[in-house]
């Protein structure tokens, strides 16, 4: 019993030790901190220039309030929502998924897999034409179909088949 | 007065276009030979024209005839000589004068090929290619763009026309208003040229598809006469992004090399697809198959030129990279209506004549597999032109501005690039026709061994990042197939020629230029993808501002800041302000790099050129950035550290010579190859 | 997209199917319309003399009011000449302009026929503000919050951007680049002052 007194004492004391020590970092946001919150957004007013390298008066200034909110405690979802309210959603790297954006973030997925489809309907009805056809020797030879070469005929083979795909 | 003469030159070749088209449509309907020729030296004749007007042009940017708005608007006196002359296209009408001319020079090149064989094709050809050469000139002739207006005073105020207007006095400004700094390096001074090249050699295989659907000649001779066009059109194309990128890199001044902006991913949309034609197009020529769908391609190709160009000079989309508004938007629309409308009118009319024997042996053969590069090349393509057009939509219909950036790009296209390069180390172990998993897994087995040690030595080295160890494997795989195919085949021939190992490989090589070109090719895009995963993965950062003798650490770097000097070099029109710094690495002082700001005084703007170490290892990047005053007492600086990043242009000198070694004819054009099928097959002739 | 061969002998070549043809065809005129679309915005401004302005609440920074209330409304200044002025505390030449627009203000504030609106466009609120201070700015100053008052005049804003609305609600001037003078803006200002459109619907 009283070893557990003792070792919750001293976790309390250690939680107590590390949450004083980090709010004791009240200091101002390094440009670091600033960086990695300014680089997923992008400047309001030049174009396309992301918020960490754009050079105008403009955006040091919103770096600057942006280390004033990281200062002030918000995190770097609120910093981004703060910047998409009052500024515009161009600020934002990629479009909020609300409303028509959710266009942009489906379309993609859907063309793919019907590509996909496609393809694949395409490949078994081609491969099906082919079942339906008289089926030959297979084989090393002077053949247009190769099996994975392993004869010593390899190089013959190989051979044939690079004169036949030449220019 | 000079000025005035280009013009006229200019309105000549354009004249003398129409002529080329007319004619070759008289001559094709009428079936009058002499009409075609007439038809074909005028489109011979364009090029000289052009020529003369882009020398007029040259000269009067050399010797600072401000009087010329576009010599006003691009040059100053403080611009050296060499920068004056790549002022040509550093504007809009300047550059549409610069793609006319690359344009005539490509289409009298086609011109005079020999023609015998493919009589049918010439005046669809000269029709096509003389129809976009005076699109281009009609944009300088009659839309605001021309490039030889000069400044004259009226009651209006000074403005630049075509022809001296009534009452009108000349005017000549003392100075020009420059080149934007940004365009005076020497990366920006070849990208634009080597682009263009790339996208204006695409007309030629674009012209021979259009001949080919209205002649009906759809069989694969068409195919034949533009692989070669476009191989070094896609050629041209890849070192003008690869030229982009390390041109970003090393000036813009925010350490990476592509930042999914829409006019780069304008150019690389077309790249895209020309990719997938480059590999389908060997499935038609093995297999017969696919007509129908490299006639596509290549359509989708061009349009996507047109398209992209259309976008970033009409002001449509807002980029960086962007020309300014200008009234040529709409004339381009039409163009690219035209365009579209008239090929897939085309393309369906002809349909059923592109049908080709298609059989698949196996899904998993090496025609499957090709199909399925196309597959992810086109996926890709979607998410892009997807990402390119909805702000566009966005505005339209919500009339909220949205940006689409990076973030979008790579969690789309990073899995399927993934895909691509898995692709690329199994394809070319699969055999065509009749393929099994168990054949399949056989022919693979050996090489992905020592592939696999690359992730484990990763991971025990302490890298654990999931994506860098997928990333290494599949470039370690790739190299490991190829390599292993290639010392195969040299094997087995070095056994039955009896030759040494090395003449094997060589007249191996020789003997298939292209497979072995697009072998070293396949490595060259896994060494740029090295570079890649590197940066993109294992990228630090950091910023601070120093006082004089403070250092910063990086990645076990450290900087310190020693002095910075600001003098003006009255000459060149730029003020300079460059810091010192030390680095060492691991305590140990391995030299001093110099960061430093230009500022323009023509154009009021700033460059910020970093000071970088390169290695193969990495790179150390530093910036120094005005987010504070600089001065001794105080300087900001950004260091990035980029690991491996340089595999990247090691990559694409390697590609370099791949495509040269793909693109140089074979050794032997006597032997004439004919395609063996099972069903009655038309002979091919090599070109 | 693609058909399926029926046999081996030369068989019937089918084109391509309508309903096919109709798809390709609605696609890709959808893409013309959409991108011509853009092109037609991109070339023209959104706002023109004479166009009707659309309604737009304007919320203001803490201190500043009209009429008592915080936020107002343009359609509740139907009646009166507006003057919209758009600026921003790192823009160098709204400095130049900033006292002049002051000056016109206080010289038409008393009759209430005329109301200045400030809107800072994508500036910090901090930054706004110690900018109004420092020229001691009394009209209504407001945020241009999301960017979406200034995308209603224009696409490619500049500061400094003036717009000067009549009696009836329609934009009558346009001012880009800042003001030399104070009689500059009374000149402006003053035939729109003339027209006495009658309010209301």
């Amino acid at each position: 019993m009283k070893r557990l007194f003792w070792i919750t004492t001293l976790i309390l004391v250690l939680s107590t030790l590390t949450v004083a020590t980090v709010s004791a970092q009240g200091s101002t946001p390094t440009d670091d901190e600033v960086n990695a919150i300014a680089k997923q957004m992008y400047c309001p007013v030049c174009e396309n220039t992301p918020l960490d390298v754009c050079p105008t008066t403009a955006c040091k200034e919103w770096r600057e309030e942006i280390r004033g909110m990281l200062a002030d405690g918000k995190s770097e979802a609120e910093i981004k929502q703060h910047f998409a309210d009052y500024y515009g959603a161009r600020v934002l790297a990629e479009p909020p998924r609300t409303g028509l954006n959710w266009l942009l973030y489906v379309l993609p997925p859907i063309a793919i897999v019907a590509g996909v489809f496609v393809l694949f309907r395409a490949l078994r009805a081609w491969s099906q034409a082919s079942t339906s056809s008289p089926q030959r020797a297979t084989g090393a030879g002077a053949d247009e179909d190769e099996a994975a070469p392993s004869s010593d005929d390899e190089y013959i083979a190989r051979m044939e088949e690079e004169l036949r795909k030449r220019d | 007065m000079l000025a005035d003469f280009g013009f006229g030159v200019l309105i000549v070749t354009f004249v003398v276009a129409l002529y080329s088209v007319i004619a070759a449509i008289i001559g094709e309907r009428k079936q009058s030979a002499q009409m075609v020729e007439s038809a074909r030296r005028a489109q011979l004749l364009t090029f000289p024209l052009l020529s003369l007007a882009a020398g007029v042009l040259i000269y009067l940017l050399v010797n600072n005839h401000f009087d010329v708005s576009f010599v006003y608007e691009v040059t100053s006196r403080s611009m050296p000589t060499y920068l004056k002359v790549t002022a040509w296209w550093g504007g809009q009408a300047g550059s549409l004068l610069f793609w006319a001319w690359l344009l005539s020079a490509f289409t009298s090149a086609v011109t005079l090929r020999k023609w015998e064989r493919d009589r049918e094709f010439l005046p669809w050809v000269i029709v096509v290619s003389s129809i976009t050469l005076a699109f281009f000139l009609s944009l300088n002739i009659f839309f605001n763009e021309n490039p030889f207006a000069r400044f004259y005073q009226t009651i209006d105020g000074v403005q630049a026309y075509d022809f001296r207007p009534v009452g009108g006095i000349p005017i000549t400004p003392q100075d020009g208003q420059g080149l934007n700094p940004l365009l005076r390096h020497p990366g920006m001074i070849i990208h634009p040229p080597m682009l263009y090249l790339g996208f204006v050699s695409f007309v030629i295989p674009f012209a021979f598809a259009i001949a080919a659907l209205v002649t009906g000649r759809t069989d694969d001779r068409w195919t034949r006469i533009t692989r070669r066009w476009t191989l070094w059109a896609w050629l041209f194309l890849s070192l003008g992004l690869v030229l982009g990128g390390r041109w970003a890199y090393d000036v813009l001044g925010w350490g990476g090399y592509w930042g999914w902006d829409p006019v780069e991913i304008a150019a690389f949309m077309p790249w895209l697809t020309g990719t997938a034609f480059l590999h389908s197009v060997m499935i038609q020529e093995h297999k017969g198959m696919l007509k129908q769908w490299n006639m596509i391609l290549i359509i989708l190709t061009y349009s996507l030129v047109i398209f992209g160009t259309f976008l970033t000079r009409s002001g449509v989309l807002s980029s960086v990279h962007a020309f300014a508004q200008s009234a040529i938007g709409p004339m381009f629309f039409g163009f690219i209506g035209v365009t579209f409308i008239t090929s897939i009118a085309l393309l369906i009319w002809r349909w059923p004549e592109l049908k080709s024997e298609t059989e698949m042996k196996s899904m998993i053969s090496r025609e499957a597999f090709f199909l399925l590069n196309n597959l992810l090349f086109l996926s890709v393509l979607v998410v892009c032109f997807v990402g390119v057009i909805y702000p566009l939509a966005s505005e339209l219909f919500t009339g909220q501005k949205v940006t689409v950036g990076p973030p979008y790009y790579e969690r789309a296209n990073g899995p399927i690039f993934g895909a691509m390069m898995a692709l690329m180390g199994i394809a070319p172990l699969s055999a065509w026709g009749k393929s099994t998993a168990l054949t399949l897994g056989r022919a693979l087995w050996k090489p992905t061994i020592p592939a696999l040690f690359i992730p484990m030595l990763a991971y025990l080295a302490g890298y654990r990042q999931v994506v860098a160890l997928i990333g290494f494997f599949l470039v370690a795989f790739v190299v490991s197939v190829t390599l292993y195919d290639t010392f195969r085949s040299a094997r087995a021939r070095q056994r039955a020629q009896k030759e040494n190992f090395f003449t094997a490989l060589a007249r191996l090589a020789g003997r298939n230029r292209r497979r072995y070109g697009g072998y070293i090719i396949h490595i060259s895009m896994m060494l740029m993808a090295i570079g890649i995963l590197g940066i993109e993965i294992f990228q630090t950062e950091t910023q601070g501002t120093l006082a004089q003798g403070e250092s910063l650490q990086l990645a076990g770097y450290t900087v310190e800041y020693e002095e910075v000097a600001t003098w003006p070099d009255e000459g060149a029109g730029v003020q300079y302000t460059r810091a010192v710094v030390d680095v060492s690495k691991d305590g140990e002082y391995i030299g001093q790099l110099y960061p430093r700001i230009d500022f323009y005084f023509d154009s009021q703007q700033t460059m910020t050129i970093p000071g970088q170490r390169s290695t193969l290892q990495d790179d150390l990047y530093i910036l120094l950035v005005d987010w504070q005053p600089v001065s001794s007492v105080g300087a900001t600086f950004k260091i990035y550290h980029n690991p491996l990043v340089n595999w990247l242009w090691v990559g694409s000198l390697v590609f370099i010579t791949g495509m040269l070694f793909a693109a140089w004819p074979d050794k032997d054009p006597s032997l004439r190859p004919v395609r063996v099928n099972k069903r009655a097959a038309e002979p091919s002739a090599a070109d | 997209m693609t058909e399926e061969q029926t046999n081996t002998t030369p068989a019937p070549k089918r084109g391509v199917r309508l309903s096919t043809q109709i798809i390709i065809w609605v696609v890709l005129m959808a893409l013309l319309v959409l991108v011509g679309l853009g092109l037609k915005k991109a070339q023209n401004p959104i706002i023109s003399i004479g166009s009707e302005i659309p309604d737009f609440p304007l919320t203001m920074f803490e201190g500043y009011s009209y009429q008592g209330a915080s936020e107002v409304n343009i359609s509740d200044l139907q009646g009166k000449v507006v003057v919209i002025n758009f600026w921003a505390s790192w823009c160098k030449p709204c400095e130049q302009e900033a006292a002049e627009l002051e000056e016109a203000w206080r010289f038409y504030e008393e009759d209430g026929e005329v109301v200045f609106l400030g809107i800072a466009w994508t500036d910090t609120p901090d930054n706004a503000k110690s900018y109004l201070e420092r020229f001691d700015i009394t009209y209504p100053n407001g945020p241009d919050l999301g960017s979406r008052i200034s995308s209603i005049f224009n696409r490619n804003l500049g500061v400094p951007e003036t717009y000067f609305i009549g009696r009836d609600g329609v934009l009558r001037s346009i001012k880009i680049g800042p003001f030399t003078s104070v009689q500059e803006i009374q000149a402006t200002i003053n035939p729109l002052l003339a027209d006495n459109i009658p309010t209301g619907e």
